[in-house]
């Protein structure tokens, strides 16, 4: 057992949906307000328990650790409730955490309309998400998968910004089919495994002793791939990001790009490259020329060329993205270690952006780009943090999403020399658009428009609603970036793990 | 004279099988009864009475749940794990349109303790219909339940639309009766020839026939009367080709007789299909099969595109109600390869019980005077007038939807499992793309229901929320409501049993 004499991985779910519960029962206002704190402190306060417990904590079976079980009356289906973690899904527990906390923080100091209806929303997004990284039961990842996306479709239609219904409609068929098509790749392996199980502990020795037929491999990763990779926006199923992003509400869209989307990517990491290694080989050569030509390049000019902020990090976390179905299509143990970090680094830098994007809007009451300028010298703090989110989002050294890109890329030279290039010139492109948003927002002269948005209200700098928030994602992000090894030790051991399990029994 | 024949098979009669349904008929009589006595203030609390019974008769059915699967009356019947299964879903369903019932039949000035008589009778029929293992008896017990479904359809007889869809269905299920009649006597006969091995007189029993059937595998006769029987039974279930009546018959019924059209006449359409299936047409799966697989792929496209354009939203469910048609035939046709097919429809079909009330009971709310007319539009600014109803429609929508963590999701991931096992990976891709296309109209009510940009409530729809349906109706509401994310989350017992079969 465990040193910790309670389930944080459980309590880190239940608390939320408790709280979401007592919501919907109709608790009052004041205490709405002061126990949402709570809801979203207590996941993040876990996620940091379990990271600082992880490297000490026995991993019984198969490299997961605080694994613990409890029965919902599908044991003759083969589906448990089961919570753990192994190396790849301790950093996403974290970013779960780490983003839950900040969105909801500034939910809460947002005073949107309606706030307990949304708090209780994001709640359930929240305990989604946690639950969605601790399952080790492929049923309960997806089930907690779409237990947070039902959430995002509804805050979308009733938050969003303009475009909102149209939005909300695009993001639910989209993403159902993408859904779809995932769970019949899932339960294409519960199928054809024969294990009779939907626990991927389970899965992974029934695979390793049968492998299935290349045939089969091939086919039900496909399925995964198109159903995950609509999930993810893998070129050219993207359409609906940078729409949905747009309309979103900032909490709904910085827990959706930046935790909820990782879904896909996840899912391709930690179920289908192990299990179905020779249907990742298959399809490996035609994913990382779509995902460098059409992520990476293709959108990437699309991103420089929007004039709206919100589209333009919309379109950009599409286009990161793409770096890290390379990483997939890799498949090395560097490539695919490299995606789980970029997976940390792009959530917290997304979020980042996307709560900076509103607070720019406060300001200057539009995400046009054309008519903004000159902003630093009103709010000199704002200016700071946005700069910062967008080196991180480049990739600079010092920030989390290095240590996802470097590796990627030095796995992808290995691959594919085209591609590399292609890849590279990306990060050139990423950089122009990033750099040119953060001097067209805040630096030179003040525009027309802008000054008399200024005469009408009085800017002000950040307030510490909006600070915190912003703090916590920027430490967290530096505190990586310094310090990559505190997460890349597991991610390293959950990775070399099951491919020796393999090539033994063959 | 010798009696003794007579006599054994009296014996073999076993009254107290059928206990059930001669106390719903019993309770049915004693309503018409206390019409009669009691003075005309004490009227209103017939309908209570009823309620208060059938929950009697769950009750009691729910002490002696377990019974041993054992034929009754020479044959005629089979009581069994399954057919005790239904009669709790059909009395759930009875309880539900009767609770429903109070309300809608308030806004009429119409009999009312005849309405609750007949949804007894019409229950008490389904209930043996289920059991039925001889043509005879199935016949009987569905021309009962369809005659009390004819004069339900066309209650709100002041209605040119309830009159239509009165006489619509009249017609179409004489022709669907008259189909099924047609293969009965077709298959009797056949069986019945001297010339045939293995011929039999008791052809109307199932196990006879299906051991006829299997002494001759490919009899034309035999395979045409098979095909009009399931045609028939497909007009029952709403399946695809036989479902064009169908939204014409749900927009013009009362909502409460709609919803028991909806779910409980269409679930005992599936579970005789499932019993002719395994026991009396088990030899000519090659025949069976194919022909339901082309079915199963019809309904599951026609419901879903069909509903795409539809305001009105009894049609939009009506139509709604043909794909879950089909999601559950893609269910019946992996029975003979996959055992647990089974479980996954019983399962499916109480998952839809439950969501398809918690829609049906909003839509009573909201109903106005002229029950046909129930727009889309007539939702809008739900969510701000009653945050309860609008709470509770969205969960039957979305579990109707198949959303996790709903009812519904888990009975579509049992038949989807089921499916792949049995192998029917082409009809898997019709049903994917049938949730998918689903998505678009589900969202498009529950958009109407809560989102912004939808024009306010009107003034006739918010005194209508006030009224609302009473502490029963919105007691049960939120009973239905519960259970269906409770379902969702935690199957227990219920989801044991299905995935031990």
């Amino acid at each position: 057992m465990t040193s910790i004499p309670f389930d944080p991985l459980l309590l880190s779910v239940a608390a939320p949906l408790a709280l979401a519960l007592a919501i919907a029962l109709g608790l009052p206002k004041r205490w709405v307000v002061k126990l949402a704190y709570v809801g979203f402190a207590i996941p993040a306060l876990m996620a940091l328990l379990v990271w600082w417990q992880f490297g000490g904590a026995p991993k019984e079976v198969h490299g997961y650790a605080f694994f613990t079980s409890y029965p919902t009356g599908l044991e003759h289906f083969g589906i448990g409730l089961k919570f753990g973690l192994n190396g790849i899904a301790l950093p996403l527990f974290v970013l779960a955490g780490v983003v839950g906390l900040a969105a909801g923080f500034y939910a809460i100091q947002s005073g949107a309309e309606r706030l307990k209806t949304y708090l209780l929303l994001l709640l359930v997004m929240q305990a989604g998400l946690m639950g969605m990284f601790a399952s080790v039961d492929v049923f309960f990842f997806y089930f907690f998968h779409e237990l947070a996306l039902i959430p995002t479709f509804i805050m979308v239609g009733i938050w969003g910004g303009r475009d909102r219904s149209y939005a909300a409609m695009t993001m639910t068929i989209y993403l159902t089919l993408g859904a779809m098509l995932s769970l019949l790749g899932l339960i294409a392996i519960y199928v054809k495994s024969g294990a009779n199980s939907f626990d991927i502990m389970v899965l992974r020795d029934a695979l390793a002793s049968r492998p299935l037929l290349e045939t089969a491999q091939t086919h039900i990763f496909g399925l995964l791939l198109f159903g995950f990779g609509i999930l993810v926006s893998l070129w050219p199923f993207h359409s609906w990001a940078p729409l949905g992003y747009g309309a979103a509400p900032s909490s709904a869209a910085m827990l959706h790009a930046g935790v909820l989307k990782k879904f896909g990517l996840y899912g391709l990491v930690q179920i289908a490259l192990p299990l179905l290694p020779l249907g990742a080989t298959h399809w490996g050569h035609g994913l990382a020329a779509v995902a460098a030509v059409g992520n990476v390049l293709v959108i990437g000019f699309v991103t420089m060329a929007q004039r709206d902020l919100k589209q333009m990090v919309g379109y950009s976390s599409v286009m990161h993205m793409g770096y890290a179905f390379l990483g997939i299509a890799v498949g090395s143990t560097m490539g695919v270690g490299g995606v789980v970090m970029l997976m940390v680094g792009h959530g917290l830098s997304v979020a980042l952006l996307f709560l900076l994007s509103t607070s720019i809007y406060h300001r200057t009451h539009t995400f046009d780009m054309d008519v903004m300028g000159g902003l630093a010298a009103k709010a000199p703090v704002l200016a700071a943090f946005f700069v910062a989110a967008t080196f991180a989002s480049i990739g600079l050294p010092g920030f989390a999403n290095f240590w996802g890109e470097l590796p990627i890329f030095v796995a992808l030279w290995n691959f594919s020399h085209v591609l590399t290039v292609v890849a590279l010139t990306g990060t050139v492109v990423s950089a122009v658009y990033g750099l040119r948003a953060a001097a067209r927002v805040f630096f030179g002269a003040q525009t027309q428009a802008f000054s008399s948005v200024c005469d009408s209200n009085p800017i002000l700098d950040l307030s510490w609603g909006e600070k915190l928030p912003a703090l916590v994602l920027v430490a967290a992000l530096l505190f990586v970036g310094l310090w990559p090894r505190s997460l890349s030790t597991g991610i390293n051991q959950a990775l070399s793990a099951p491919p020796a399990a393999v090539a033994s029994s063959r | 004279m010798d009696f003794s024949h007579l006599k054994d098979l009296a014996a073999g009669n076993n009254w107290i099988a059928i206990w059930p349904e001669i106390s719903l008929g019993c309770l049915a009589l004693a309503l018409l009864v206390l019409e009669i006595v009691l003075p005309k203030a004490a009227h209103g609390k017939i309908p209570v009475v009823s309620i208060l019974g059938q929950l009697g008769i769950l009750g009691v059915l729910a002490a002696h749940f377990t019974v041993p699967d054992r034929p009754s009356f020479n044959g005629l019947l089979e009581q069994s794990h399954g057919g005790q299964l239904m009669r709790v879903f059909f009395l759930i369903s009875s309880i539900l349109v009767s609770v429903l019932a109070r309300v809608s039949l308030a806004k009429h000035r119409l009999p009312r303790v005849e309405f609750h008589h007949i949804v007894l009778v019409v229950v008490a029929a389904m209930m043996l219909l289920v059991q039925s293992r001889n043509f005879v008896m199935l016949f009987v017990a569905l021309e009962t339940l369809t005659i009390g479904l004819y004069i339900l359809v066309s209650y709100f007889r002041s209605s040119a639309k309830t009159l239509e869809a009165g006489l619509k269905y009249l017609i179409m299920g004489a022709l669907s009766s008259a189909l099924l009649l047609f293969g009965i006597v077709l298959l009797y006969g056949v069986a019945g020839n001297p010339s045939f091995p293995d011929r039999t007189t008791e052809a109307m029993q199932f196990g006879q026939l299906a051991k006829f059937l299997a002494a001759n595998p490919n009899n034309f006769l035999a395979s045409v009367g098979i095909v009009l029987v399931l045609s028939g039974v497909a007009f029952k279930i709403g399946a695809f080709p036989f479902q064009i009546w169908v939204p014409d018959v749900y927009q013009g019924a009362p909502t409460p007789v709609t919803a028991l059209l909806a779910v409980a006449s269409k679930a005992a359409g599936f579970i005789v299909l499932l019993t002719l299936m395994t026991q009396a047409f088990g030899p000519y799966e090659w025949l069976v099969l194919p022909v339901l697989t082309f079915m199963a792929a019809g309904t599951i496209l026609f419901g879903n595109l069909a509903a795409l354009k539809q305001h009105n939203v009894k049609r939009l469910i009506g139509l709604s109600g043909v794909s879950h048609a089909g999601f559950l035939l893609l269910a019946v046709v992996s029975v003979p390869r996959v055992s647990m097919a089974v479980g996954a429809i019983y399962f499916y079909l109480f998952a839809y019980l439950i969501a398809s009330f918690s829609v049906f009971g909003v839509m009573t709310v909201l109903a106005g005077h002229d029950d046909a007319e129930q727009e889309l539009g007539s939702f809008s600014g739900l969510s701000r007038e009653s945050p309860f109803l609008a709470g509770v429609l969205a969960c039957g929508l979305g579990s109707l939807a198949g959303i996790p963590p709903l009812a519904g999701f888990m009975g579509k991931l049992f038949v989807f499992v089921a499916a792949f096992k049995a192998g029917h990976y082409g009809l898997l891709a019709v049903a994917i793309a049938g949730v998918v296309i689903s998505i678009y109209y589900y969202f498009g009510w529950i958009r109407a229901a809560f989102f912004n940009d939808e024009p306010a409530a009107s003034p006739e729809m918010a005194r209508r929320v006030r009224v609302g349906g009473g502490f029963a109706l919105n007691l049960v509401l939120g009973l239905l409501a519960a259970a269906t994310i409770i379902l969702g989350f935690y199957q227990g017992p219920l989801g044991a049993w299905v995935s031990w079969r």
